[in-house]
């Protein structure tokens, strides 16, 4: 159940976003969700798309400075309340949260989140019975 | 069996060693009064051997520069008539004259004695079969080791260099236990090997390597150990002090044995001359005080190393210097700090996180020197962590400081980004206008 993101490091230098981007763009994999964490010197470009495994493999391959990391993206409903009581279900378990981001999928949110645990992440979202995705659910997105 | 091969001089107590070493120096001295780049510089400076009571009266000898030998090319530093010299190494010039060191016969028995010592410290004996692959000819790693293992009595295969396939005919056919080989060719060798479904690890006898002539880390010698199921032993020569032999490592493996019968070591900033503590990088000078044809005084070998302080468990008393770190010229000047760029890189290499390759910049900056470091990342390193790679950068730029004495400004780079590591790329930009 758990989705692992590519995360690539990104000096910031002109055009270096769109040439990582190109190549995946060239081999067809669609880009599910990005988003960029900057500082002055870098910036952290954090990536789902449709083929995690083979966009992982051809950005290592171009010699990108990648990793994968495990991540749990859950669906919660477009209404107001819907987020705030997502993340205090983690906040009440006392789940620490690294980071997240949202993106939209099919008219439902989606919220992705890194913790360092994962294992009692997961039991929060089976007892709340909330929607979460697969790494599968993307393929073929 | 017995562990030295020359017990007392080679565990020797240092007062008696010293005493030894002025006794040579005094010998060496009225030997090179007959030179005529020597005799002139002693006039000059009142040096004479009765004039030698301590190794403090080697400070009252000026520094002797490779120009100095190919400015008297090639006949001007000898000691001895022609007639008593009987061999000659010359190094290539790549830059104007080459160079050429001398030989009577002694010189080369002594050499012969002083690779076989080397030798024998790591556990070669008469019962080894011992495969070079040195070049022969003008190049000392070739007739330097011959000799050597001649004279201790291992049964000697002068392979020399290349053709590979034959090397490893000879090494499966003659029962080879010991090879010396530069770490490049090591490595190629083991390519080879496994080419031809050999596994030298089972396959075949070796059991010592001596690894030489070219820098090398500690890891490449890791390498090589695993690859062919030996010991590899780092093997410290220069033809300006004869060839192999200068300084060996012993099987403690950490740091190598200088011997100091042979020659007296100081090691100097390079930019002072002035002597540098223990432990401390600075360029290793040298003086031959076991050598007639062709003595050469506070020889500037232009090798940054240091004196390994301490004792080693072996028992041999003639100190260790480290793993050649490098060339003098590659020292930097920043805000009146000598850096070298090798005390840099130490650091780096010590954070796993951190890939092989950095650039040192250098500019003026509103009148003010500043050092940028750039680094590449590892392949293994957590890139989305952006507290681990914040965390990173400050222990790096942290450690740099102490070292240094200095801040630098950290850069983490991508991987590919910088000039390739080969040993010999560039590592430092100095944009400095007057530089
Ligand atoms: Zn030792």
């Amino acid at each position: 159940m758990k989705i692992n993101q590519i995360s690539v490091f990104l000096e910031n230098k002109f055009g270096r976003l769109n040439e990582i981007l190109a190549i995946l763009s060239e081999e067809n994999i669609k880009i599910v969700a990005a988003t960029v964490a900057d500082t002055s010197e870098y910036g952290i470009l954090r990536l789902l798309t449709s083929d995690q495994q083979r966009a992982y493999s051809l950005l290592k391959g171009s010699n990108v400075s990648a990793n994968l990391s495990e991540v749990i993206a859950i669906a919660i409903e477009p209404c107001i309340g819907s987020f705030s009581s997502a993340v205090s279900y983690f906040t009440k378990a006392g789940i620490d949260i690294e980071y997240m981001y949202c993106f939209s999928l099919n008219g439902k949110a989606m919220l992705v989140l890194r913790t360092n645990n994962i294992a009692a992440a997961y039991d929060v979202i089976r007892k709340n019975n909330m929607n979460y995705m697969k790494e599968e659910d993307m393929m073929g997105l | 069996m017995k562990e030295y091969w020359q017990e007392e001089l080679e565990t020797m107590k240092r007062p008696d060693l010293e005493k030894l070493q002025v006794e040579r120096l005094k010998k060496t001295v009225e030997l090179a009064m007959n030179s005529p780049f020597y005799g002139n510089i002693f006039k000059e400076r009142k040096i004479t051997p009765e004039s030698i009571k301590s190794l403090e009266d080697l400070q009252r000898f000026p520094f002797t520069v490779k120009d100095d030998l190919r400015s008297h090319y090639p006949f001007g530093l000898s000691s001895v008539p022609l007639e008593k010299v009987v061999r000659l190494h010359s190094s290539s010039g790549t830059t104007g004259n080459p160079t050429v060191i001398l030989h009577t016969q002694k010189d080369l028995d002594e050499w012969a004695n002083q690779v076989a010592r080397c030798m024998y410290m790591v556990g070669v004996r008469n019962t080894d079969v011992f495969q070079n692959t040195s070049g022969y000819g003008m190049f000392t790693g070739g007739l330097g080791f011959q000799y050597g293992a001649e004279r201790l009595g291992a049964l000697t295969v002068p392979a020399a260099a290349g053709n590979s396939r034959r090397q490893i005919k000879f090494i499966m056919d003659f029962g080879t236990t010991a090879v010396h080989a530069i770490p490049s060719y090591a490595t190629r060798l083991a390519e080879v090997f496994m080419e031809m479904g050999i596994d030298p690890r089972k396959d075949t006898k070796l059991k010592t390597m001596f690894i030489g002539a070219e820098p090398h880390s500690e890891e490449q010698r890791k390498r090589i150990e695993q690859l062919f199921g030996v010991k590899a032993y780092n093997s410290f020569g220069m033809s300006e002090m004869n060839g192999p032999g200068v300084a060996f490592e012993c099987k403690e493996q950490n740091g190598l044995h200088i011997w100091e019968d042979y020659v007296i070591v100081e090691i100097v900033n390079p930019v002072t001359l002035e002597p540098v503590k223990d432990g401390e990088i600075g360029e290793m000078v040298l003086t031959t005080i076991n050598r007639e044809a062709m003595p050469l005084f506070r020889y500037r070998t232009r090798d940054l190393t240091c004196i390994i302080p301490g004792d080693c468990p072996c028992g041999r008393t003639h100190r260790r210097i480290a793993r050649i770190k490098g060339r003098s010229d590659d020292m930097m000047i920043v805000k009146g700090v000598n850096i070298f760029p090798i005390q840099i890189e130490k650091i780096l290499m010590n954070f796993k996180e951190l890939g092989m390759n950095y650039l040192i910049t250098i500019e003026t900056i509103e009148n003010n020197d500043e050092m940028l470091v750039e680094v590449e990342l590892g392949d293994t390193v957590r890139v989305d962590d952006y507290a681990l790679l914040q965390n990173l950068t400050k222990a790096i730029t942290h450690q740099l400081k102490d070292e240094i004495l200095l801040t630098p400004k950290v850069k983490l780079v991508e991987r590919g980004t910088l000039p390739q590591s080969d040993g010999k790329a560039v590592r430092v930009k100095d944009l400095r206008k007057n530089h």
